[in-house]
């Protein structure tokens, strides 16, 4: 191909006029936008402000000397959340690779190990978090086995880390099955066995693909770290609740709330910007 | 709608520019075609036959210039481009079926969802499609079970269902094994002789020859000489042409 010698393009008419018109266009939609979200907004706060138990629920749920002041604690408390978070989200990425591998392997040879990890999966989607946190939290210290953990934060870990990696499990087994066999073709005719060409080629292709909904676990997990509490363990939402009952004021509720979106926003965004300047996606809005 | 007059070309592309950021592909390019015509586009690699196709159906957004279909501007930004393209359809080098829908659900889904054509109507047009490009029997199959030839056949199908007044071919054959590349120029040639208006980027240089009115030879983002097959192939003016020529005739392309 050969360049033109120093681009001496300059809009025709035409073009100046077409970009005039594009511009106008952008202008309006974003003046649409502005007047739509602001009467929106309007009305929201018209008809709660307009409700009659608003001044009563505002005490209550928007004190906000009272959150202030109960802020500290929680901050203090959302640190075991955190470690939580962290040790069950690294337990969970590896077990549920592990699973998903399981799941993926091929020939009557591998039936054991894909039926328990099948049996695994299907059972422990199936309970419901809360049951699994009492069984391991209270189930586990009642054998008495010494060399078992007791502490609720340790077990805590271990039925958040049972869950979700079922979950997760079942969502990196989707990315891997999504990758075209094209790919393990051309990885095996290169010579490489099926498990470096299942880490090397397909495992990250699938792993990509997955990466938002992967997230949308973890985001949950964080959540459900507030579950730990039935073992007594204090953090955020227990302290929440103890607040609660000493002041009465549900603003602190209402804090814990702003402190895990606090907490699950800056990973959504800190995701989708590894994943544009991978390029990863192609396109779509990020809001 | 009739063609208006038999002069007034049914395509006719004046000084198009497209660039992706400092590359200019489309350098002021002009092309006219007529009703009924064959265009063959030939040019190396990156010499923007390709993009000029994207930007006749409004996948790319021109930098500057006009592409009128019927005498009407389609590359003014008030234009409904969704319209346009009904009347412009376009076959891709790696067939873009959609692997998840049976060949008759690819050849079905605008006729369906664009054109409101009820589902029986449209079945029926889509089987009498395939059995045009001689697929009747594989319209309950799905793409992947397809040889290349074959897919690219329910793509030619799936274009051409929806009676577009253009039709263009940008590589239809670079992907396929030669001994599929027959069944596809086979069908084109058809499509040409019963009047369709086609472009069609090609790197089939004997293809072009024989089923082409005029040939252009595309350099440095725009027509750097046309004529018919028998001027630009029998004897090219531009020492580029003759350049680009001799390197196919060396490969043995020609």
């Amino acid at each position: 191909m050969t360049q033109p010698e120093a681009d001496s393009w300059q809009p025709s008419q035409l073009q100046l006029d077409r970009i005039r018109y594009r511009r106008s266009r952008t202008r309006r939609s974003v003046l649409i936008a502005l007047v739509s979200t602001v009467v929106v907004l309007g009305a929201i706060v018209l008809f709660v402000g307009h409700a009659k138990g608003w001044p009563d629920t505002q005490k209550s749920f928007f004190d906000v000397r009272a959150g202030w002041d109960g802020l500290g604690a929680q901050i203090k408390a959302l640190w075991l959340n955190i470690q939580i978070m962290l040790i069950s989200e690294v337990c969970v990425l590896v077990f549920g690779a592990i699973i998903a591998l399981l799941r993926t392997l091929q020939g009557p040879v591998f039936f054991p190990l894909r039926m328990l990890a099948t049996v695994y999966v299907d059972l422990f989607r199936g309970i419901p978090l809360l049951i699994v946190i009492y069984l391991v939290v209270f189930g586990i210290p009642s054998l008495h086995i010494s060399y078992l953990p007791k502490g609720s934060f340790t077990l805590s870990i271990v039925a958040l880390t049972l869950t979700y990696t079922a979950y997760v499990a079942e969502v990196m087994r989707a990315g891997i099955q999504s990758v075209h066999p094209s790919q393990a073709s051309a990885a095996r005719s290169l010579g490489l066995t099926h498990g470096q060409s299942m880490r090397y080629v397909i495992f990250p292709q699938g792993l990509r693909r997955v990466l938002p909904p992967l997230l949308n676990d973890f985001v949950s997990l964080q959540k459900d770290t507030s579950l730990v509490s039935i073992g007594g363990a204090i953090e955020v939402v227990l302290t929440a609740l103890n607040q609660q009952s000493q002041d009465f004021k549900f603003v602190h509720y209402v804090v814990a709330a702003l402190i895990f979106v606090a907490l699950s926003v800056p990973l959504t965004r800190l995701t989708d910007w590894i994943a544009r300047r991978q390029g990863w996606v192609s396109g779509g809005a990020i809001i | 709608m009739t063609s208006l007059t038999k002069n007034r070309p049914l395509l006719s592309i004046r000084d198009l520019r497209k660039a992706y950021g400092s590359n200019v592909v489309l350098n002021g390019l002009s092309l006219d075609a007529a009703e009924h015509s064959c265009t063959a586009l030939i040019g190396a690699s990156g010499s923007g036959k390709s993009t000029l196709l994207r930007c006749i159906n409004l996948l790319e957004v021109v930098d500057d210039g006009v592409v009128e279909l019927d005498g009407r501007d389609i590359t003014d930004p008030r234009v409904n481009a969704n319209e346009v393209r009904t009347k412009v359809g376009i076959v891709f080098q790696a067939y873009n079926l959609f692997p998840h829908l049976r060949v008759l659900d690819n050849v079905t889904l605008a006729p369906r969802k664009v054109h409101k054509v009820p589902k029986a109507q449209a079945e029926d047009e889509a089987l009498a499609m395939l059995d045009r490009v001689g697929l009747r029997d594989k319209a309950n199959a799905r793409p992947d079970d397809l040889s290349g030839g074959q897919q690219q056949r329910v793509a030619i199908a799936r274009a051409l269902v929806t009676k577009p007044r253009v039709m263009l071919f940008d590589e239809v054959t670079s992907a396929l094994d030669p001994e599929l590349v027959g069944e596809v120029l086979e069908l084109i040639r058809e499509l040409s002789a019963d009047g369709m208006t086609m472009l069609l980027a090609t790197h089939e240089m004997s293809f072009a020859r024989q089923v082409a009115d005029r040939v252009c030879f595309l350099d440095g983002g725009r027509v750097l000489e046309h004529g018919t097959p028998e001027q630009v192939f029998g004897d090219p003016q531009q020492p580029r042409t003759r350049q680009f020529l001799r390197r196919i005739t060396d490969a043995g392309r020609l």
